[in-house]
């Protein structure tokens, strides 16, 4: 740092970055608070400041051209990229333990860029039955009109996935810890049915968060959340994520030509030969959310990131008080079943203690021995718990899956999705575990 | 600018460390004489933030502008790098304001990277050319592109002293280790506290 500048200097560069440690060896508290987010560079300011603009100056015409050929990094317009959204892009890659991530405006949304920049019209993927009821109806219903065809399969046998495999199968999609039937998936067979056909995993992460489950150490190639749950985590705002584990050959066999062949929507760029490991994102973001716009706002992206720093402890109350409640109900006289992986009784306890060491999310469903018509007068007698469709909040919440969440499906899907007639849900909360048995005890009562 | 020079060698430098230190440390299990090893892989580290690399010779620059050499060569031009196209097939034309050249040993200007914008498979003679001219061109590194990899050239290279990256850009690592590759939701590995000012 001896050299005598010649000219004015800009201003200072500050320190030069110091070594980090390698990914992957900062804890996931640190990351939650830290990840993607570093003081404001002009003032200092210490929090992630809301960028509430649509657009940013270009530097001259030059600089223009650069960003618009992705020539350069920077900033254009906040349907692609937005400095509060992207510390929570970051944010979410590095508590992954991916290698880039971009933001949507929901879980929808992101499993959408997901899927529009792997297929084709005429491709097909296969799907666990065992997911989020609006997913079953995304992919069944209205990706069939874009032309793609979504098998489902009972996820509780692996080889299902195998059996369901075509020459057009271009992915798999898994929630390990569904929802809402407290069911946990044997990861590694699937992961390894996925390997073998060179096709990418996709899981569907919101109910069990980073700090439960990491997917892609696992062997998962993308991830996705719906941030609206657990990570904002207070239920403030929609979002959503899609994380790339940057470890997917998408050049192996051509038969991702969206990745590897130059791109007519992008003036012939090659997305997996120029962004290498971060092609996948790069494609999500300036081909997928640059066209169909479901881009995620940063004051969201704000409330997102606050609710990050705090993952780790909220998480492991979550998961406590949902262990009490589960336990509770399992010894209630009223309550016929309760599907919780935590429980010892459950038949996912063991995959449970494999792969959620941390505990098994704070979701769960359980039957009335008297039934459907119990179970509607108990989500109208409950006085703490508040009847709404979302999960992961900081309040505890109830639902009757039957008739909202997963009332678009058949009734065969339901009972295959754990949301028969009978079914209640339940997101425990963070309020006094006593105080939670005392709402059940009553509206039971 | 200078300074800014100066902070660029520093990522250069860094990066060897990293490079360096994880071939190390995967070579064998880590025991304390690693461990003395990895620390002084850290100090030269260090000592390469006061050395100075401004001019890259590009093996494989090209002139269309859709291709990744010449992205990445535009990007380093605007960081304030000089970079010195090396390709046969576009020998004496212009690529970026910059005069083409067929051979590394044609350049008439000293340079101080070569960086191989070509396949794993040519990047064996690319890198005997580097140390070959060296010496007389003042080329400190060796480094082969992302994707691109050859260890026995780097052990080559390595053995006649000089520095060798592999499999990296140095656009998009320029860009990690300042910041801009977070904007697209790269994860960067970096945690600081500190207040990092913009570039120019």
């Amino acid at each position: 740092m001896n050299d005598k500048p010649k000219k004015a200097l800009p201003p200072s560069p500050g320190p030069s970055p110091a070594p980090s440690p390698a990914p992957g060896e900062y804890g996931i508290e640190t990351l939650a608070i830290h990840a993607g987010a570093s003081p404001e560079p002009v003032t200092g300011a210490r929090n992630t400041p809301i960028y509430q603009t649509t657009s940013y100056v270009f530097e001259d015409v030059e600089h223009a051209a650069d960003l618009f050929n992705l020539q350069t990094f920077g900033f254009i317009y906040s349907r692609l990229t937005n400095p509060t959204v992207a510390v929570l892009e970051e944010r979410m890659a590095a508590l992954e333990g991916g290698r880039a991530a971009v933001c949507a405006a929901s879980g929808h949304a992101a499993q959408f860029l997901a899927f529009f920049t792997l297929l084709e019209p005429g491709d097909e993927f296969i799907s666990s039955i065992n997911l989020y009821g609006g997913s079953i109806t995304q992919f069944g219903h209205s990706f069939k009109r874009l032309g793609w065809t979504c098998h489902f399969v009972d996820p509780t046998d692996p080889e299902n996935f195998q059996k369901a495999l075509t020459p057009k199968c271009k992915a798999i999609f898994i929630e390990v810890l569904a929802n809402p039937g407290g069911i946990v998936l044997d990861v590694e067979p699937i992961v390894a049915i996925a390997r073998e056909a060179g096709i990418p995993l996709i899981v569907d992460n919101t109910m069990a968060t980073p700090y439960l489950f990491r997917p892609i150490e696992w062997g998962a190639d993308l991830v996705i959340h719906s941030t609206t749950k657990f990570l904002s985590g207070h239920g403030t705002s929609m979002g959503g994520a899609l994380i790339e584990s940057g470890k997917f050959d998408w050049a192996r066999d051509g038969r991702f030509p969206t990745m590897t062949e130059p791109d007519p929507a992008y003036h012939g760029l090659t997305f997996y030969e120029t962004f290498g490991d971060f092609g996948f994102t790069m494609k999500a973001r300036t081909v997928a959310l640059r066209d169909f716009g479901p881009a995620m706002s940063p004051a969201n992206a704000f409330y997102t990131i606050t609710g990050i720093e705090s993952l780790p402890v909220r998480m492991e109350r979550h998961v406590a008080n949902a262990g009490i409640v589960a336990e509770f109900l399992d010894a209630h006289p009223f309550v016929d079943w309760v599907s919780y992986a935590g429980l010892k009784n459950s038949p996912y306890h063991d995959l449970a203690k494999k792969y959620l060491p941390r505990g098994a999310g704070s979701v769960f469903t359980f039957g009335l021995k008297s039934g459907y018509e119990a179970g509607i007068r108990l989500v109208e007698a409950v006085n703490l718990f508040s009847h709404l469709a979302n999960v992961g909040d900081t309040r505890s919440l109830i639902l009757h899956p039957a008739s909202t969440t997963h009332r678009q499906l058949t009734d065969e899907q339901r009972q295959a999705a754990g949301a028969g007639p009978d079914v209640i849900r339940l997101s425990v909360g963070l309020e006094t575990a006593d105080d939670l048995l005392a709402d059940l005890d009553q509206a039971l009562g | 600018m200078m300074l800014w020079i100066v902070i660029a060698c520093g990522v250069f430098a860094l990066l060897y460390g990293i490079y360096t230190s994880r071939v190390v440390l995967s070579a064998s299990p880590g025991n304390e004489r690693m461990q003395e090893i990895a620390a002084a892989i850290q100090e030269g580290a260090a000592a390469y933030l006061n050395r100075q690399y401004t001019t890259i010779a590009m093996v494989g620059a090209s002139p269309d502008w859709v291709r990744p050499s010449n992205f990445a060569m535009k990007y380093l031009q605007r960081k304030g790098y000089r970079v010195i196209p090396v390709n046969p097939g576009h020998a004496g034309k212009d690529i970026l304001g910059e005069i083409t050249y067929a051979r590394l040993r044609d350049i008439p200007d000293k340079f101080d990277i070569v960086d191989v914008f070509r396949t794993s498979d040519a990047a064996g003679v690319i890198a005997d050319e580097a140390i070959e001219v060296a010496a007389d061109k003042g080329a400190q590194v060796l480094w082969m592109q992302l994707g691109v990899r050859d260890d026995a050239a780097a052990a080559r290279a390595e053995a006649a002293g000089l520095t060798v990256v592999m499999n990296r850009c140095p656009k998009i690592e320029y860009g990690r280790l300042f910041g801009e590759l977070g904007w697209c939701g790269v994860n960067t590995g970096i945690i600081s506290s500190k207040r990092r000012k913009p570039r120019p």
